[in-house]
């Protein structure tokens, strides 16, 4: 009697022992560290190469390195102490971009898991704390999506205007009223061919046409399908445009996620300027085209440092040099869209853009001028302009629109549209949370959360022992194996850790030693009505059980309904919440009945039960 | 070691009206002050601003309300937070545009202070909208909860059952809030989170009880009524229910001591929680149990009758 299976032993063992392992990497604390990245995503980046050019300057320096990680598209230099690893950063940011308007490489100081390499090996990993505890910058940004269909609205409103120029239908005046479109005209007949040609060159409105007295007024709006494409479009862009960005703030691990329709979420660790992080968040970037100057012997008059009149030194994104006149041809705000795509005739690679009617106008003038010549299209951010693209001006443009081809590869051309969106049509963000945690309040968090845990716990354990004797002792056992499976839980899903998350550890096994309580009760009961302590352990066991599920799963049901509503830190309390009472069953039932099968299960005669 | 070994059953159904009158005296105060004192919410329900810094000194509130008021922001509120260095300055929500610079602007504001250097140590700043969206989800979590738990319960005891052991424990909760309300302790999110995880244990409480009347009502068959089933259960079970809240209660008087700032309050409403959850479950749940009339044939399913084979 009171004997679990072989088998069932070994389970439990086995259990225990991989979350002995996943939780272990949580007691190595962290290397400090400097990682380098390339300055734009996807470039070529050589880490072994730039580590063996690292090497001698940092031993030259005198700043002793704990050796070099490689990972794809990552080094990371590890170093014994945070000094040593400011002043590593500050030489190795020297060493590779000497000139800070154009980096090579994006450099930031990192903290790496002290874990040791085997443990490693096996994806232990410690638990990825939160910004409460690390310290850094939280943001929940929103999409202003009014903003962005206004300004769609705009740019249709333009074009139809040119549209009905262009098709010689006479209107009497076309408006954008709030989200519609309004357009009037004399007769019948006149809106009736302007709905046919509107209907055709722009799929994206839905028409209805009313009788205004002699008038006749057309009202579009767009369709739900092309709104919530556009919604999209704008929440995708923005992201994209964000990423870019972040990059260059030298973060090492950001988040950034959507959350719901129109919302991003942006967590920066370790982040203290908050005022440049924002800055760098809600900074616009413009895009402008001009023209090239490819006078013969200029660019090289422009390398040397005589720069001719009326022009502006500039680099290609591959670093080549190139002479820009100063003269801005067109901005970003005429763009309206910009998509890859491939060259109708030779079948490359190519950029679509779209122009509204000014700027088509403007752009069919220039191109007329200027055929053969290069034109360049530019990405303004922070004062810094860099030539996305200078293609040769073929011929005469008209339509507004525009096609980028010649000497590029699908990825190429993506990420150009990619980069000519970002600049120009970017739906306003605005910041609608906040949360920045400085890193010494981080540190104390995790102090505070460490001691209570560890003060209720030996508060709890000692009182088992005392009240319920052996017994007791397994129960308190059984209850730190929950924790460290808890832990091992969280480690392994790499689950946020916050402040609430490590109260809702301590609130879990005030809650979990619940299970054993009730147990080690009904044990009692049952000697006390005088049956045999084999009888007795295995009668308190079997009837605790029910009520220990019930009650474990309406806490479960809270803790669901915590994880789905809740957000930010109610979310971080609700995982551990929900998780813990998982383990907490698993250890209050069969590792504590494990420990007491094997002191009392299988003999013959037990005088007596050691329950207080 | 025993601390509880009652020789007879207590009877406490025979003082449920005194019990059921108390409650509803708390239970009658704490609604007057949530509707008259109304809950102090935090700026993550409201919308607005909060800067905690430590000061290299310790500084006189006064100083800082004067030169945050000076710049303009009349309605700041600075308050010492653990300790004379530590401030918590709270603004409300600005208007668009300008309240996402708030921070910022105290910040700067700060730095004219007299007399000491300040630490920026956490800054919240959450817009309306977000807050009036985190108090919907509040309140679908409350729902969702209550819901949960009635449908659980109901499958797996009886529907009575089921709503003493809720209105026992939305009893609790609207406790919590009446003190949070008398007293105009902030109440934020993470009050929210500790309110619906008193909510799911004190159901636990509830829970043990009834599943020893329901086993009572299985073993005896018929020789007690109701009263005395409940007496007996309430009393079998009180031993546990004593040792495990003491448990329960250490650990949370453990963060209510050593969590620090952050966490007083969660902890503090925790606490409020669950030294009610004891009273409700014994003599508010069990008390409902006994008026709504339930009895032995109500839990004890008749046993299936076999079908006999007819020869």
């Amino acid at each position: 009697m009171n004997r679990y299976p072989l088998w069932k032993n070994l389970l439990i063992a086995f259990v225990l022992l991989l979350g002995a392992i996943y939780a272990a990497p949580n007691l190595f604390g962290e290397i400090p560290a400097v990682q380098i990245t390339p300055a734009r995503p996807g470039a070529p980046f050589d880490a072994p190469t730039l580590a063996a050019r690292l090497e001698p300057k940092l031993s030259a320096a005198g700043l002793v390195h704990q050796g070099f990680l490689f990972e794809a598209g990552t080094l990371r230099v590890r170093f014994a102490d945070t000094e040593t690893q400011i002043r590593a950063k500050d030489l190795i940011e020297a060493e590779l971009n000497p000139n800070p308007a154009k980096p090579e490489a994006i450099v930031a100081l990192n903290l790496l898991p002290g874990t040791p390499e085997w443990l490693a090996r096996l994806g232990a990993k410690p638990m990825y704390l939160g910004l409460d505890l690390r310290g850094g910058v939280h943001f929940l940004l929103e999409v202003d999506m009014e903003g962005a269909v206004t300004k769609r609205l705009d740019a249709i409103g333009a074009d139809l205007r040119s549209l009905m120029r262009a098709e010689k239908i006479r209107h009497q005046g076309i408006a954008r009223n709030g989200r519609l479109i309004e357009a009037r005209f004399a007769d019948e007949s006149s809106a009736e061919a302007a709905r046919r040609v509107i209907a055709k060159n722009v799929p994206d409105l839905a028409i209805d046409v009313s009788a205004q007295g002699e008038a006749v007024e057309l009202v579009a709006r767009l369709t739900p399908a092309a709104e919530k494409t556009l919604r999209e479009f704008a929440l995708k862009q923005n992201i994209t445009t964000l990423h870019n960005r972040i990059n260059e703030l030298g973060v090492a691990e950001p988040v950034i996620q959507q959350q719901g329709a129109e919302r991003i979420v942006v967590q920066l660790p370790g982040v203290q300027d908050v005022a440049k992080a924002k800055d760098i968040l809600g900074r616009t970037a413009t895009l402008e085209v001009r023209l090239v100057d490819d006078t013969p012997g200029a660019l090289e008059e422009a390398i040397a440092g005589r720069v001719p009149l009326g022009t502006e030194l500039l680099y290609e994104r591959n670093g080549r040099p190139i002479l820009v006149k100063k003269d801005v041809v067109l901005t970003g705000e005429r763009l309206t869209d910009a998509q890859p795509g491939f060259d109708g005739q030779t079948g490359e690679p190519a950029v679509h853009l779209t122009l509204d009617s000014a700027g088509a106008r403007i752009f069919r003038d220039v191109t007329r001028d200027n055929v053969g010549k290069r034109m360049a299209i530019l990405l303004i951010e922070r004062g810094q302009a860099e030539v996305i693209t200078a293609p040769v001006i073929r011929s005469e443009i008209t339509g507004g629109r525009v096609q980028i081809s010649g000497a590029m590869t699908v990825e190429e051309a993506r990420d150009i549209a990619l980069l000519l969106r970002a600049g120009s049509l970017a739906a306003p963000m605005r910041i609608v949370e906040e949360r920045t945690v400085g890193p010494s309040l981080g540190k104390e968090n995790i102090e505070r959360g460490v001691h209570a845990t560890l003060w209720g716990f030996a508060i709890i354990a000692v009182f088992m022992i005392v009240y319920y004797q052996r017994i007791g002792f397994y129960s308190v056992v059984a209850l730190a194996a929950n924790l460290m499976l808890l832990v091992a839980l969280l480690s392994l899903l790499q689950a946020t850790l916050t402040l609430p998350g490590i109260a809702a550890m301590a609130l879990t096994l005030g809650m979990a030693i619940d299970a054993n309580v009730l147990i080690n009760e009904r044990i009692r009961e049952e000697l006390r009505l005088g049956v045999s302590p084999q009888m007795a352990i295995a009668a308190g066991y079997e009837r605790a059980f029910a009520t220990i599920l019930d009650s474990n799963v309406t806490t479960l049901i809270a803790g669901v309904a915590l994880l789905v509503f809740g957000s930010g830190p109610v979310r971080g309390f609700a995982v551990v919440h929900c998780l813990g009472i998982l383990t907490s069953m698993f250890s209050a039932i069969l590792v504590s009945r494990m420990l007491v099968n094997f002191t009392y299960g299988g003999k013959k005669r037990v005088a007596h039960v050691s329950i207080g | 070691m025993e601390f509880f070994h009652p020789r007879q059953d207590i009877p406490f159904m025979r003082h449920a009206l005194w019990f059921n009158a108390v409650s509803l005296i708390t239970f009658v105060a704490a609604v007057l002050f949530l509707v008259f004192r109304g809950l102090n919410l935090s700026i993550e329900f409201t919308g607005g601003t909060l800067v905690e810094v430590r000061a290299s000194e310790a500084v006189a509130l006064d100083a800082v309300r004067g030169v945050l008021s000076q710049a303009g922001l009349r309605e700041a509120q600075v308050q010492n937070f653990g300790s004379a260095r530590d401030l918590l300055i709270r603004l409300p929500h600005l208007g668009d545009g300008e309240s996402a610079q708030a921070a910022d602007r105290v910040r700067e504001l700060l730095s004219r202070v007299p007399g000491a250097s300040f630490e920026v140590r956490r800054v919240e700043f959450v817009g309306p909208q977000v807050g009036k969206e985190l108090a919907t989800n509040g309140l679908m979590a409350l729902a969702f909860v209550v819901l949960g738990i009635v449908a659980y319960l109901a499958m797996r005891f009886e529907w009575r059952f089921a709503v003493s052991a809720i209105i026992a424990n939305l009893h609790d909760v609207v406790i919590i809030l009446g003190a949070f309300a008398a007293f105009q302790w902030e109440f934020s999110l993470s009050v929210l989170a500790a309110v619906l995880a008193v909510l799911g244990y004190s159901v636990n409480e509830t829970v043990v009880i009834f599943d020893r009347v329901r086993e009572v009502f299985r073993q005896r068959r018929g020789k007690m009524d109701t009263p005395e089933v409940l007496d007996h259960a309430i009393t079998a079970t009180m031993s546990r229910t004593i040792i495990t809240h003491a448990s329960t209660l250490a650990m949370v008087v453990t963060i209510l001591l050593f969590g620090g700032e952050t966490l007083h309050y969660f902890a503090l409403a925790l606490t409020i929680g669950i030294v009610f959850g004891i009273y409700s479950s014994i003599f508010v749940s069990a008390a409902l149990v006994m008026w709504f009339g339930v009895t032995r044939e109500d839990l004890v399913k008749p046993a299936k009758k076999k079908e006999e084979a007819v020869v």
